[in-house]
């Protein structure tokens, strides 16, 4: 499979990045490389095969619903780039 | 007097319980080590008041014969685990003034046991890359380099080259696709990554939540030994983490090894290995077969596609773990006139190459109309990766490979820098491990014509480290290996 600019484009708007236009060619390519060297997993037979999801075995345990490191407020906030009112603060976003 | 920062944990501890010198002595000895080679790189957080005031506490401990296991050990702290009070940056511009509200589990077990904490050490940014050439705080250099600098191997580069160069008398460390084996390897030290749920993950900043686990970087198998003891046992925080009991791991230090079957995997004799490391693969072998065990030709039919998983698997995994990196409730914030500006500023400023490049494969194998073909095939041939191991381990107990194609590289290196797949490929003997999440440990056999460390790989089967660190403590008897300098 190979992709186009377009799609470096759309990756890169889903991703939450920018890429400037002079680098998307660039990014194209090296992308492109990628997949070409990951596409040898198609030569694989699967047919049969149940994804692996994680190694563990086993269930995971069900925890109560309920709180346990409550009133942190200033904790959670002392790493805010921006804060207001005891709340984060962001750009407006309802006109 | 010897200098303290030569000893190692286990003649540490019996220095510190007779008296030949205190904590504070010996924490001293490394804080004026760690300053006077600067130069390295190794450490991007010093914590020096900080753990003179721990060796203070830890000497009344000892004092009154109440001293935990690591009680008065200075240690270095990968910058990947949350330590409360203390930045932690996973080495991203994106986490640069981050100061964690809690502690890891890892590292707060090690304190509980009375270990010091120096500082926190050098990585590839949110531990993606084998060089330590990707961190936003510049590369580590290899403490082996000669006229050229090289690398130390990644992720952990700042902890495996804080080790050897007697900065730290152990460093955690933390194992993706081989970041606590290679650069042991390339440094010259012994690093364990244990298996898939040894080790609590909380409070480690995520990179590839199904294959991160954390793991001792130390000068022996003794001391990782001692160090995993610790860091390892289920935590009710991290739903990954195994309701299995933890062993003391020393126990079964130079215990016979006779009658043990060694594994050698035919699909690891690959071209791009190095002659030199395949002679040591070889001489590793026969030193184990003089102590007693059986070697025996195994094989791994599906080694050639791990590396091609992995580089699915994990870009998926770190496409989502770091999409919480949004310059909103922490972290670096550039603005924008929107929200969706702003988290596309801060993102776009705030992650290097490598990180960029890793989220976006990630999201493009998870996206509409790929996810089948890529991540959900990679998954697939995860499972014959895995089933590999585990048909192998009919016939065999552990299993010896090399841990890393070459010995370190020069930092800068043009065909790593060119092709991001050259670099990858460092992780051969490494990643087929971490998507099976089985337990092992690099250990050093030797220097190559260069001067520079090689290291062997042992692996075991799921959660029997014993075996690993068992024959790991023969063979490093064996071999004899002296440390830099």
């Amino acid at each position: 499979m190979s992709i186009d600019a377009q799609t470096v484009k759309k990756i890169a708007f889903l991703s939450h990045l920018k890429i400037d236009e002079d680098k998307i060619d660039a990014t194209k390519e090296e992308f492109n490389k990628i997949l070409q060297w990951v596409d040898q997993l198609k030569e694989v037979d699967t047919e049969q095969v149940e994804p692996l999801v994680s190694v563990n075995d086993g269930t995971l345990d069900m925890r109560k619903d309920e709180v346990t490191e409550g009133n942190q407020a200033e904790a959670i906030l002392a790493n805010a780039p921006m804060q207001e009112y005891g709340y984060f603060a962001v750009p407006k976003v309802v006109e | 007097m010897t200098d303290l920062t030569e000893l190692t944990i286990a003649e540490a501890k019996k220095g510190l319980s007779k008296k030949e010198f205190s904590a504070v002595e010996l924490t001293t000895s490394y804080i004026n080590n760690m300053q006077a080679k600067h130069k390295l790189n190794a450490f991007v957080k010093e914590t020096p008041e900080l753990a003179l005031q721990q060796a203070a506490a830890s000497q009344s401990k000892i004092d009154s014969g109440l001293g935990g296991e690591l009680e008065g050990i200075p240690l270095g702290i990968k910058d990947l685990f949350c330590t409360k009070g203390v930045d932690t940056t996973a080495c991203s511009q994106i986490l640069k003034g981050f100061v964690p509200p809690y502690e890891s589990t890892v590292t707060s077990k090690l304190l509980s046991a009375g270990a010091n904490f120096l500082g926190k050490l050098n990585l590839d940014e949110f531990a993606m890359g084998g060089s330590n050439e990707t961190s936003a705080f510049g590369p580590v250099i290899n403490p082996w380099s000669k006229e050229v600098p090289l690398v130390p191997g990644g992720s952990s580069g700042g902890s495996a080259a804080a080790v050897a160069a007697n900065m730290c008398a152990a460093a955690t460390g933390t194992d993706t696709g081989g970041s606590i084996r290679q650069p042991s390897a390339f440094c010259g030290v012994t690093g364990i990554k244990p298996t898939y749920g040894r080790c609590s993950r909380y409070g480690i900043i995520a990179f590839a939540s199904s294959l991160d686990q954390a793991g001792p970087i130390a000068k022996t198998v003794e001391d990782c030994a001692i160090m995993l003891k610790v860091m390892s046992g289920h935590d009710a925080k991290d739903a990954t983490s195994a309701k299995i009991a933890v062993p003391d791991f020393t126990k079964v230090l130079g215990q016979s090894i006779k009658g043990m079957r060694v594994g050698i995997p035919k699909e690891y004799r690959v071209p791009s290995l190095n002659e030199e490391v395949a002679s040591y693969w070889d001489k590793a072998a026969q030193m184990l077969k003089e102590q007693g065990v059986e070697i025996v030709d195994i094989s791994l039919p599906h080694t050639k596609y791990a590396l091609a998983v992995y580089y699915i698997i994990a870009p998926a995994e770190a496409s989502s773990n770091l999409a919480r990196y949004d310059g909103l409730r922490y972290g670096n914030r550039v603005e924008g006139k929107t929200l969706d500006e702003m988290y596309v500023n801060s993102r776009t400023a705030g992650f290097g190459r490598e990180v960029k490049r890793r989220i976006m494969i990630g999201t493009y194998v998870l996206s509409a109309g790929y996810y089948d073909a890529y991540y959900l095939k990679a998954q697939k041939v995860r499972r014959l990766i895995r089933d590999d191991f585990i048909e192998a381990f009919n016939h065999c107990d552990i299993i010896l490979t090399p841990t890393a194609p070459s010995a370190a590289f020069a930092i800068g290196d043009k065909s790593m820098q060119q092709d991001p797949i050259n670099m990858w490929l460092n992780d051969i003997f490494t990643v087929s491990v971490s998507l099976a999440g089985l337990p092992a440990m690099s250990l050093p056999i030797g220097l190559n014509s260069k001067g520079l460390p090689l290291g062997m790989q042992l692996i075991g089967r799921a959660f029997d480290e014993e075996s690993v660190l068992k024959a790991a403590s023969i063979l490093e008897k064996q071999v004899a290996f002296r440390g830099v300098k």
